[in-house]
Parts: structure tokens; C-alpha cells; sequence
């Protein structure tokens, strides 16, 4: 099994989408079929942008297995009030900064829902999200 | 069509070479809302976007685009022309809006996917 732990910086616009960076060459790496490794950055980097927009910083655990690729974003920040308006596509909190930046469509955690195996999210207001997803291999 | 003779036939402004210019480039995509792009967007694919933070440059780096053609002449941060050189991303420009682009595009054969 290959187990890797990143850390994304909330806040940082610079460095986002540097560890979906690192966990697309692992893929890669690994010889992992493209289409698997499409899925996998479309959640990736919608995870990663959200810890960025939202977050004060993100946990980012990447499990592979002979089954699976499995990823976890736990992040410490504001949590979410209420996950089934926040899982409606085109509902956001985005500021009209992020919007300008061609964020905030409201599409970020029903795209990772969509392109998943499988989806959890769990929140805690006042301190933070967890996202916990699978991509089977076969 | 190879991005290279895309770029001559539209007169397109090179920002960043990047690594793509011999690629052939299979269609194209337009949009300026990232999440979309991440979605839809296809490896091979040219991506017509009016934004120029240095967050697109992940997105073309992550979706393995062809490259990006900046609309309206929209003049790109530094940080985005220092990670288009880190990644190799092709960063092209054009003063046609983005439905001329598209439209010159179609015109050359680059289809929607």
C-alpha cells in the first residue's frame, strides 16, 4: 500500500493546486489508468481550491491500495452549517473576490460527489471539514 | 492541427511557449468558471478564458490542456507567467473575445470534443 500525507496552506492562491500536482505524478508514477487519473484531479484540485478558499489549513492523506485510491481532506476552518444546501450545485459562500477569480460557482463539492466511488462529508461548525473519498481501480 | 500552426493562423500572441506548441491539438473548451474547466476540461484541449490568475495555470497543468488563449487581450498577473514557465503550460493571447475565438477556431476544425 502507498500512504502519502500533504498539507495545503488556506489562503495561499500561489500554491493552490500544488498538491494535486504531487498526487498526479504519484499516479502517474504508478502507471494508474488516465481516465482514473482525470476523476482523481477533479477531485483533488476541487478539494484543494475549497481548503484554499476556506480553510485555515487542510490535511491531505492519499491511500492506494490494489483496490482503490482513497483520499481524505480534513481540514481545520468554519465548517460547514448545513451540508445538503452546501452539496446543491450553483449554492456557495464565495466573496465576490473568489467569485472574480472564477470561483465560487457553486459546483466545487457536487463535482467531487459526482466523480466519485464514493463520497462522505462530515462538519463541524467552528472546526472544520472532512471529506473522505474512494476511487475503485477496477 | 498542431497548436504551432493554430497560433500562426489566428495570429495568436505566444506569453509563455511552454511545452505544447507541437502538440495536436484534438478540441476546445470555453469558460471562466474554473470548477467548470476542471470538469469538462479534456486532455489536448485548447481553454478560451478572459481570467489570468495564476490559478489557471494548475488547472491546464492538472488537465493536461493544450494550452490557454487569453481573450480581450487580458494582460496575465506575474504570478501567473512565472507558473505557466514553471509548468510548461502554453500561455497564448488574442484581442478577439472569446466567442471570436471560438468561432475562428471552428472555422480551423477545432471542435467542441
Amino acid at each position: 500500500m502507498f500512504k502519502k500525507v500533504f498539507r495545503v496552506e488556506g489562503g495561499n492562491f500561489q500554491k493552490a493546486g500544488s498538491v494535486s500536482k504531487q498526487i498526479k505524478k504519484i499516479l502517474k508514477q504508478l502507471n494508474l489508468d488516465g481516465e482514473l487519473i482525470w476523476r482523481a484531479m477533479i477531485i483533488a484540485y476541487e478539494a484543494e481550491i475549497n481548503a484554499v478558499l476556506y480553510a485555515h489549513e487542510c490535511q491531505v492523506s492519499l491511500e492506494i491500495t490494489a483496490e482503490k485510491i482513497y483520499m481524505r481532506f480534513k481540514d481545520k476552518g468554519p465548517g460547514i452549517p448545513d451540508i445538503s444546501l452546501a452539496m446543491t450545485e450553483g449554492y456557495s459562500t464565495a466573496t465576490r473576490a473568489m467569485r472574480e477569480r472564477g470561483f465560487g460557482a457553486g459546483l466545487g463539492l457536487p463535482n467531487i460527489r459526482k466523480t466519485s466511488d464514493h463520497f462522505e462529508i462530515t462538519s463541524t461548525v467552528g472546526v472544520g471539514t472532512t471529506l473522505d473519498i474512494d476511487l475503485f481501480l477496477n | 492541427m498542431r497548436l504551432r500552426e493554430i497560433v500562426e493562423a489566428l495570429n495568436l500572441e505566444i506569453l509563455n511557449e511552454g511545452e505544447h506548441l507541437d502538440e495536436v491539438v484534438l478540441g476546445g473548451y470555453v469558460g471562466d468558471l474554473l470548477s467548470d474547466v476542471i470538469a469538462s476540461g479534456t486532455a489536448h484541449h485548447l481553454w478560451v478564458t478572459i481570467q489570468v490568475h495564476e490559478n489557471i495555470i494548475a488547472v491546464a497543468s492538472l488537465k493536461d490542456l493544450a494550452g490557454i488563449i487569453v481573450a480581450k487581450n487580458s494582460t496575465p498577473l506575474e504570478e501567473t507567467l512565472e507558473n505557466a514557465r514553471e509548468e510548461g503550460v502554453t500561455l497564448l493571447r488574442s484581442p478577439l473575445n472569446s466567442y471570436q475565438l471560438v468561432t475562428k477556431l471552428s472555422e480551423l476544425g477545432i471542435s467542441g470534443g
